[in-house]
């Protein structure tokens, strides 16, 4: 049964007061949901867009559009690496490299065990420090081969 | 000379309200506030403040815009998507000084009429989305937000927006379609958002850096910004320099400053003994500039123009002798293919078109008649589209093949990239 929790229900209703419309509240809603669910499945967008009045597939256009909301679930732990220019040019490919072999993952893939995804991203403007990647949530600047080893050491 | 938008960043705890007001922060409020609304615009004009996202569009005068006679309510949208490559100096704003971007909110909506701001902020930036969320909860606190701020009678509600991983949202109308709760699909101008905006009301959006250099501009006033930079291109700007210097970040600089001593001087020069080669002197959007030509261009608007490049967003991106300028070029490409919104064809299918054609020119596979196409394509992508994300890949296109056309010829002959070890 898909139900935002009470607590989220609450964080629901401020985040309507702040817009005219329910519609431009979507964005946030989503990101609640899936904070709550891990991924945006149909059964979660089609909950969304109940919530908010708006046809499913208005959700769904929107779900589809934005590379953050996942369509799909991903690992415990998801390394985007980030591949644009200034990052390709102070050795982007090398740490990636370092990763796929020390997760025993590809671009794209997720881990059977369902711990570690990787994949690669545009600029996360953060090039004075580049190389460097997002895990979860969390930047990780100033990546070296021997950092990415201590990274992936000390995850569970 | 006094630093206007770095003021505070080696201070400990520079993010906080304590921090900022003993340094002098939210003293143009008394100023702002005994004048009147338009008197604000003006000084902004004055100052000759162009927009530091990117376009340099004159702030003053986009504010001036805005109907008189409109009765919808109007909106400021603070413009923190920064995903320009090369481009970092929004984020250390939000994350060093939060306060001097609140300070410029308050500034820019009572001169505007906004009771409501919302701050449009990349999805990725979780650090600095929490820093300035801290300090709009300090601001609330301490009456610089929320009903009736400090005495004055202005209403404001600031509120944060987190988009979710989407480079063409910080084009202004896409942005707006974003806030929406839409894709962020650019619509088509005329009308501009100052009279039909978020939420078809009269809207000003703003970048980081432009709300950022407002209460410098207020308290010490149009005049003072003024001896900062150049006759055509007043104050400072933040450039974030990166690539393959040995002190790659974000430097505070008058506009006109030399970009050799920017390089050479301020970021130690380049790593490993390398020659320079290139550079990208605003952001990837904007033509490359080869060795001579980025030893000789000062940085402002006018100077960059000169040379064939433009001052964008002040991302400087630097490249040594080691770097293959059709990877390079391809690394763009597959960039600007994947944040094309899709609407306009000569966009959707030109970056797509032409990131195909330079895998196969890395991979050794081009020939002669790609490098014609390119530049066929990159013609057919300039100006026809309904906003520059297809400019924004045009012009890197042109530029890369006119300043190292070699390179690419190389490549043909060569069946493959000469820079692969």
């Amino acid at each position: 049964m898909i139900e935002f929790t009470p607590e989220n229900k609450k964080t629901f209703d401020e985040t309507l007061r702040r817009y005219p419309t329910k519609r431009a509240a979507l964005l946030p809603i989503l990101w609640l949901a899936q904070k709550q669910f891990g991924w945006i499945s149909q059964p979660v967008m089609e909950y969304v867009g109940t919530l908010l009045d708006l046809p499913p597939v208005k959700v769904y256009e929107v779900v589809t559009f934005y590379t953050m909301f996942q369509k799909r679930p991903v690992g415990k732990y998801h390394f985007q690496v980030c591949r644009t220019l200034s990052c390709e040019l102070c050795g982007k490919d090398e740490i990636l490299r370092r990763l796929k072999e020390k997760l025993g993952v590809g671009v794209g893939e997720t881990s059977p065990d369902g711990r570690f995804t990787i994949t690669e991203v545009e600029c996360l403007g953060s090039c004075g420090t580049a190389p460097m990647l997002q895990l979860n949530e969390d930047f990780h600047e100033n990546l070296t081969v021997e950092k990415v080893d201590e990274m992936v050491k000390g995850l569970e | 000379m006094e630093k206007i938008l770095t003021k505070n960043w080696s201070l400990k705890d520079s993010q906080t309200l304590k921090v900022y007001e003993s340094t002098g922060g939210y003293k143009a409020l008394p100023k702002l506030f005994a004048m009147k609304p338009e008197a604000v615009t003006e000084e902004v004009k004055k100052s000759g403040l162009r927009g530091r996202g990117g376009a340099g569009f004159p702030t003053g005068m986009k504010w001036g815009f805005l109907p008189k006679d409109n009765p919808k309510p109007r909106y400021l949208c603070i413009n923190a998507d920064e995903s320009e490559p090369g481009t970092f100096k929004d984020r250390f704003i939000m994350e060093l000084d939060p306060h001097q971007l609140i300070e410029g909110t308050i500034i820019c909506c009572y001169a505007i009429g906004a009771k409501v701001a919302y701050c449009y902020i990349r999805g990725e930036f979780t650090f600095p989305m929490r820093r300035l969320q801290e300090a709009i909860d300090e601001a609330y606190d301490a009456g610089y937000l929320g009903k009736n701020i400090k005495g004055s009678g202005m209403d404001l509600d600031l509120f944060m927006h987190r988009g979710a991983g989407a480079y063409i949202c910080g084009e202004e109308t896409a942005l707006l379609e974003s806030l929406e709760g839409k894709r962020g699909y650019p619509r088509i101008k005329p009308p501009f958002p100052a009279v039909v905006g978020l939420f078809g009301c009269p809207t000003v959006i703003n970048n980081v850096e432009t709300l950022a250099s407002l209460p410098f501009i207020i308290e010490k006033g149009a005049e003072t910004y003024r001896t900062y930079g150049t006759e055509k291109s007043p104050g400072t700007k933040l450039f974030s320099v990166s690539g393959h210097v040995k002190k790659p970040g974000n430097y505070e600089v008058p506009l006109g400053y030399p970009l050799k001593k920017l390089i050479y001087e301020d970021c130690g020069g380049m790593r490993n003994g390398k020659a320079l080669k290139a550079v990208i002197p605003g952001g990837s959007s904007v033509p490359i500039l080869n060795r001579q030509e980025a030893e000789e261009v000062n940085l402002d608007y006018e100077s960059l123009v000169a040379k064939g490049s433009m001052l964008g967003s002040g991302g400087v991106i630097v490249m040594d002798e080691t770097t293959c300028m059709v990877k390079s070029l391809l690394n763009l490409a597959h960039f600007y293919a994947h944040e094309s919104c899709g609407q306009c064809s000569p966009c959707r299918e030109g970056t797509g078109w032409s990131r195909k054609i330079l895998e196969r020119l890395e991979e050794g596979e081009g020939t002669a008649h790609d490098l014609q196409v390119l530049l066929e394509i990159a013609d057919n992508m300039m100006g026809k589209t309904i906003c520059v994300l297809s400019d924004a890949l045009a012009m890197p296109i042109q530029s890369f093949l006119q300043r190292f056309r070699g390179e690419f010829e190389e490549h043909v002959r060569l069946k493959g990239c000469p820079f692969k070890n």
